[in-house]
């Protein structure tokens, strides 16, 4: 068989151009979600073996320009001009040719070769517009594509017309260039000579593209061209004069007067190609969102949708998470009866086994939420929801879209920080993802439960609420704090589209949902797995050998008894055995060393040490006071019994320092998943950020609580 | 005449159109503005606003688009006859 040629395409095109639907089409399954190199911008690839080509497709993230102002451009553009694909697919919504024609005038300034790939041809044909196919190819002297990418139509074709553009089969792919105008073009033309003679200057890009991006003051381009004074001299020379010379003759600044231009020449293809240019599509969507946005019903329909989501993910998610659950135990119980014990089956049982199910617990959760999304937004309702909830959010310095991941972080914080994929703007995402662990997760109900019950009684039920309010004023005003100090706003305006309301189909929803799973099994799992086993060995090592009194033989001597009472007595025995076995661990050691720290809080050493194991997952909390205060590990279902213990006056828990100890676990860093969730999804610098700043956060706020109540005489 | 033949796009009514005269702002803003379609020329419809009166949807080409009023306000237009 004759090796195949392989070459390499990217996908450029607005936000809600199809694109994905087309990435899907071209590649199927055969792809995979990375990262741009040095940015947490999301670069998916895929395959395509097709005829004699062997086809690697590069999704470009979606974009309305190729500015350095935004990542997202910015990293479309490095892709296009460092990594030099064969061509790019240009996918464009057949039913706003205008906008998208904005786009490909900066390709062929860029002087890349591309197929033009009309999608949602369907919906612009509904609607009335009809385009003039031939003359719209042979204007911007590429080979042009109808698709519609959701049905997977027009695949094959779009194929075949990037093999003949390869092959050079296609005589057509001659651009034209964009004229700006007579005088700005005899300008750019000039400058671009300038760029070609300028020796040491080489680079990969087109000298007219770098001409105009100059002449646009593109700061990364002038980075790269000019900082070399000494090879570039001439070029910055004749730059200046330039642009003295636009100064004098206009008043708009030259990047304008270039945009104007392109939005010129767009304008005259399209009055060519296109006949019934101003329809308004949207009128089929216009009754549907009279009623999603409706100044009155809109927010309780929102909420409705809102509430099934997290429903469905946390509530419908309860169920496999306890297949998992049960099936983990299995596991371990057959793992225990098959290995002989001992350290090896004790790391393989509690560690691994243990461990993996940490990692795969998440799983419905992490499912079910991005069918949901993939649903929002597939549907086109996501942007409506943050057209509705921009007002609110911005209260706290936020995108309408923010609203989303900040209500699943009531759930958990692990599939909620992943959720931020969906907001554009990376400080956005940051800002986003530092305050969503203030939104009290599910796993720390049962510690406010077990404390508000033992010492509240009847008011509990206001005390956890309030516990709720508390962690979203705490991050209504971080927030503030945050984004006066480190988080400045970026300069990037609030402009989204409102793409017509859509059917999901199956197919994109499933990829998008497997995206999601993948990311956190394949990036996620194995160093979730890895930090449980660390945690277990913590919990595990080092071993106590000689205990304060001979368990084994009070227990064998009990035994004999086989009565009621002594069955009891084994039982206090084993637990005070565990409890001396974890004292005298690293965990239970660190507790008991953290000692000075937490007593200020009121805490006592074993709160200390529970809220060391609680960095496992929030509610192993509740079973570590369990096993502290010598009651076994059952310690959810000992409920009524362990909260009977807390309440003991020699325990030297008080309401206010149960009350203290509930807004530690609020606040204090989150879980291991959760930061490494973070971790991936803004890096590590932020992932420290976060957990020193959600640990001083904690301690500082639990002092205010405790030491005030003293103060005022509470107790 | 003694009408205002000038305006910000933010003041436009519900339903009403305008021409974008000149888009004001500095930098990023500015740019974005014009990248999404936001240019001197381009007729603009006001849909409607948010429950909260604010964002805005406008409409213009062939898209519908979610905008500020604070960048609204950015956006010279002239007020077109209905």
């Amino acid at each position: 068989m004759k090796p195949r040629t392989e070459i390499k395409i990217a996908l450029a095109g607005n936000p809600n151009s199809g694109k994905t639907s087309i990435f899907n089409g071209l590649t199927g399954a055969h792809q995979k979600v990375a990262n741009f190199p040095g940015v947490t911008v999301e670069k998916r690839i895929g395959h395509k073996n097709y005829k004699d080509y062997g086809i690697t497709i590069v999704d470009l993230p979606g974009t309305y320009s190729l500015t350095a102002y935004s990542l997202d451009e910015k990293v479309a553009r490095d892709f296009i001009c460092q990594e030099d694909p064969d061509l790019v697919v240009n996918v464009i919504d057949s039913g706003n040719l205008e906008r998208s024609l904005y786009l490909t005038m900066q390709l062929i300034e860029m002087g890349i070769d591309f197929v033009i790939d009309l999608n949602m041809w369907d919906e612009a044909v509904e609607a009335g517009i009809e385009i003039d196919v031939d003359r719209l190819s042979q204007l911007l002297g590429a080979p042009v594509v109808k698709t519609i990418g959701n049905r997977a139509q027009g695949i094959e074709s779009l194929l075949e017309t990037i093999i003949a553009l390869y092959e050079g089969r296609k005589d057509e792919h001659r651009h034209p260039m964009v004229s700006y105008g007579s005088q700005l073009d005899d300008i750019v033309s000039d400058l671009t000579r300038e760029v070609h003679h300028c020796k040491g200057c080489r680079h990969c890009a087109n000298p007219r593209w770098v001409a105009i991006k100059l002449l646009e003051d593109d700061r990364d381009i002038k980075r790269r061209f000019l900082s070399n004074r000494e090879v570039s001299a001439e070029l910055t020379k004749k730059l200046n004069d330039s642009l003295d010379h636009l100064k004098a003759t206009t008043t708009e600044d030259p990047e304008i007067v270039i945009t104007e231009g392109r939005y010129g020449y767009v304008a005259g293809i399209v009055r060519k190609v296109m006949s019934h240019p101003k329809s308004d599509r949207m009128k089929m969507s216009t009754s549907v969102d009279n009623v999603l946005t409706h100044r009155i019903i809109g927010y309780p329909v929102f909420l409705i949708i809102m509430w099934l989501i997290f429903q469905a993910t946390f509530s419908l998610g309860q169920y496999p998470m306890e297949w998992i659950d049960a099936g983990v135990s299995i596991l371990q119980q057959w793992a225990s009866a098959t290995i002989s014990s001992g350290m090896f089956a004790d790391m393989v049982i509690d560690g691994i086994i243990g461990g993996i199910g940490s990692v795969i617990i998440f799983l419905p959760n992490i499912v079910i939420l991005f069918l949901g999304i993939a649903l929002l937004e597939d549907s086109g309702y996501m942007a409506r929801a943050a057209f509705l909830m921009d007002r609110l959010m911005r209260y706290i310095g936020l995108h309408g879209k923010s609203f989303i991941p900040m209500l699943m972080g009531f759930g958990c914080s692990v599939p909620a920080i992943m959720a931020t994929r969906t907001l554009e703007s990376p400080r956005d995402r940051i800002l986003t993802i530092l305050l969503l662990p203030l939104m009290s997760c599910s796993a720390r109900l049962p510690v406010y439960i077990l404390f508000a019950g033992a010492f509240f009684g009847a008011h509990a039920g206001n005390v956890i609420f309030s516990i709720y309010i508390l962690g979203v004023v705490v991050a209504i005003i971080m927030a503030q704090l945050l984004r006066r100090t480190i988080l400045r706003a970026d300069d990037i305006p609030f402009v989204m589209e409102l793409p017509p309301y859509r059917m999901p189909t199956a197919k994109s929803v499933v990829i998008h949902m497997w995206d999601r799973t993948k990311i956190y099994l394949q990036k996620m799992g194995g160093v979730i797995l890895v930090a449980s086993i660390i945690l277990w060995a913590l919990g595990y090592f080092p071993q106590k050998k000689e205990f304060s009194q001979d368990y084994d033989a009070q227990i064998a001597a009990l035994a004999v008894q086989d009565t009621e009472p002594a069955a009891d007595s084994i039982a206090v025995l084993e637990q005070a055995r565990i409890a001396e076995v974890m004292e005298y661990t690293v965990i239970g050691r660190l507790g008991q060393a953290i000692k000075p720290v937490v007593e200020p809080l009121g805490f006592n050493w074993q709160m200390g040490v529970a809220l060391i194991s609680g960095f496992i997952a929030k509610e192993v909390v509740v079973s570590s006071m369990g096993v502290l205060y010598q009651l076994g590990e059952e310690a959810e279902d000992n409920f009524g019994q362990l909260s009977k213990v807390l309440r003991d006056p020699e325990r030297g828990v008080s309401p206010l320092v149960a009350y203290a100890f509930m807004v530690f676990v609020l606040l204090y860093t989150p879980c291991i998943v959760s930061v490494l969730a973070i971790k991936r999804e803004i890096g590590s610098r932020w992932m420290w950020f976060s957990v020193v700043f959600q640990m001083a956060l904690a301690w500082c706020l639990t002092f205010i609580v405790y030491q005030g109540g003293l103060l005022i005489g509470l107790k | 005449m003694t009408t205002e033949t000038k305006t910000s796009l933010d003041k436009l009514r519900q339903g009403q159109k305008g021409k974008v005269l000149a888009v004001a702002g500095y930098g990023a803003i500015r740019r974005r503005l014009y990248d999404l379609g936001l240019h001197a020329g381009e007729v603009i419809t006001m849909v409607k606003t948010a429950p909260l009166k604010d964002p805005l949807e406008i409409s213009f080409g062939n898209g519908h688009v979610s905008i500020r009023r604070s960048e609204a306000a950015l956006i010279t237009v002239e007020p077109l006859p209905d």
